[in-house]
């Protein structure tokens, strides 16, 4: 296990989140090593998109520890994430609706120099083309696979060191998700870390290296992506064979 | 030439509430909340122009400058220590918190001032009447500023929202809170922006408002307030260009009923109008029907 070796770049470890009442995530622990791609997988509420939203400091745990790079970030406010290097592409895709596609790229590059962001937008521009022939169509009135694409081109503005997609897959006709799945591959190629959360798990296992699999706020089963997609109780219960 | 002298003049009144609404308007995009202190805000920046020029001697500019940036501190302040608490908290608590810090101001300005109305200084504003038609239309120095500028805030705010990085900012927290913060914006500190902004707008509708109604006392900035919020909601409540139309009508329509239909049934025919736009357009003239998103 040559990985165990590294340190994580993220290190998630114990932690406990509440709706009010409701105890959401019950002592979660998992790693992402620099350059993985590590996939969260599960139902619908099984807890996946409130542990991404933890580890962004939209949330905030109860009990446990988030490090990134081995700085602790559990109380960081959420608009301090971005500048550790951690991006959110976060579910619903929520592009600004009512901005322009330039501009919602420009605000994804908030944090940074204009003449940076200028360098980002042009990258961003040649990764995904459609969206310069849309780039002053306001947002709102781009497609379902438009949207979700300047969603994660707006999550790249800022070169991130961790890109953590939620359910980038959902809601598009199956040629967008294999499109979308690839352009994860080309990001992850450009030396992106990913941690992606999806319900498509036989998609999410197909291009990650390593897989939890996260049942009612606690994770049950671990393991390589490629174990996990012939596993037969991961076959009965999510790839649905 | 009668109705040109009204229409003037309802255009210079429509132009307060016009700068009034914006803070109105502004405060609701971005906090999503009702800031029913607003008008209050302005009379306490009327009368801190009033004491720099009447007890202080200074000229009408630093009464300007020292009632906008005291009217900032005092909303970043009333942000800060009323409203962001209760960030989370439902909208009804903020709601009657801010009907509670319109009392409050209300009362502290009658225990530093009195309630005797003051007689605001036709100093503030010393540019000569302006005489067209042989005498036939007089319009007043305060009528002009008032309407100017109203432009100029209007075409500031209008550049700042658009171009200014902050303003983008605003933009988006008006739109997805969370969203904004994943970017890196500083959802607190931005709402703190927008209310400093707003208030030292309120600094200058209260001196222009002053200035053409020159009768100060704690509850001046009532009724303006509640027709700039009228006018908020009319122009579509969220929409800066709405304000602006919003406020103008508001000024024009309240002008002409006084003057054709009836003295006291001016206010009545403003609220009457808002109704019925209401019942047409739910969301106002320029405001957006809220969006189902997919």
């Amino acid at each position: 296990m040559s990985e165990e070796k590294r340190t994580p770049l993220l290190d998630v470890s114990g932690i406990h989140v509440y709706y009010g009442a409701i105890h959401a995530i019950k002592g979660v622990s998992f790693q992402v090593y620099p350059d993985e791609i590590v996939t969260l997988i599960g139902a619908n509420g099984a807890g996946k998109s409130t542990t991404l939203n933890t580890i962004t400091g939209l949330l905030r745990p109860k009990q446990g520890t988030i490090c990134f790079d081995g700085k602790n970030v559990t109380s960081l406010p959420s608009h301090k994430m971005i500048s550790q290097g951690i991006a959110l592409c976060p579910e619903g895709r929520r592009i600004f609706q009512q901005m322009t596609v330039r501009e919602n790229l420009e605000m994804g590059g908030f944090i940074r120099q204009a003449s940076e962001i200028q360098s980002s937008m042009e990258e961003m521009f040649e990764r995904f083309p459609r969206l310069k022939e849309r780039e002053k169509q306001v947002a709102g009135t781009l497609s379902g696979g438009e949207q979700q694409m300047l969603a994660m081109a707006r999550a790249l503005m800022t070169r991130p060191r961790l890109l953590m997609l939620d359910e980038p897959s959902m809601g598009l006709a199956p040629i967008l998700v294999e499109q979308i799945f690839g352009i994860i591959k080309e990001m992850h190629g450009a030396g992106v870390t990913i941690l992606l959360v999806e319900q498509n798990a036989q998609m999410a296992l197909s291009i990650a290296d390593r897989a939890y699999v996260l049942e009612t706020g606690t994770i049950t089963m671990e393991g390589q992506a490629d174990d996990l997609l012939h596993n037969d109780n991961v076959r009965k219960a999510y790839l649905g064979s | 030439m009668i109705f040109l002298d009204k229409l003037i003049t309802g255009i210079s009144l429509g132009s307060i509430y016009a700068i009034i609404a914006l803070g109105y308007t502004m405060v609701y995009g971005i906090a999503k909340m009702l800031n029913f202190a607003h008008g209050d805000v302005i009379m306490m920046g009327a009368y801190i122009a009033f004491c720099t020029l009447q007890y202080l001697n200074l000229p009408p500019v630093m009464a300007l400058i020292v009632a906008m940036a005291a009217c900032t501190v005092m909303g970043v302040v009333i942000e800060g220590l009323a409203y962001r608490p209760l960030r989370q908290a439902a909208s009804l608590a903020v709601l009657i918190t801010a009907i509670g810090m319109s009392y409050l101001l209300q009362n502290l300005a009658l225990m530093i001032w009195g309630a005797n109305p003051k007689s605001f200084p036709g100093t503030m504003i010393s540019i000569p009447t302006l005489s067209l038609f042989g005498g036939q239309l007089k319009i007043t120095g305060a009528t002009l500023v008032t309407i100017l500028a109203n432009v100029v805030i209007m075409v500031g705010l209008t550049l700042f929202t658009s171009r200014a990085k902050t303003g983008k900012a605003m933009r988006c927290v008006s739109e997805d809170r969370g969203a904004a913060s994943l970017m890196g914006i500083n959802v607190n500190r931005t709402i703190s922006i927008t209310f400093a902004i707003g208030s030292a707008l309120a600094a200058v509708a209260g001196i222009l408002l002053c200035s053409s109604y020159p009768t100060l006392q704690p509850t001046t900035g009532s009724m303006p307030g509640i027709k700039a919020f009228t006018a908020a909601v009319f122009g579509g409540i969220g929409s800066i260009p709405g304000a602006m139309l919003g406020g103008l009508l508001l000024g024009i329509i309240e002008i002409f009923g006084k003057a054709y239909i009836s003295t006291e049934l001016g206010d009545a025919i403003v609220f009457a109008v808002l109704i019925v736009v209401l019942l047409v357009r739910p969301s106002g003239l320029l405001g957006k029907p809220v969006r189902e998103k997919v």
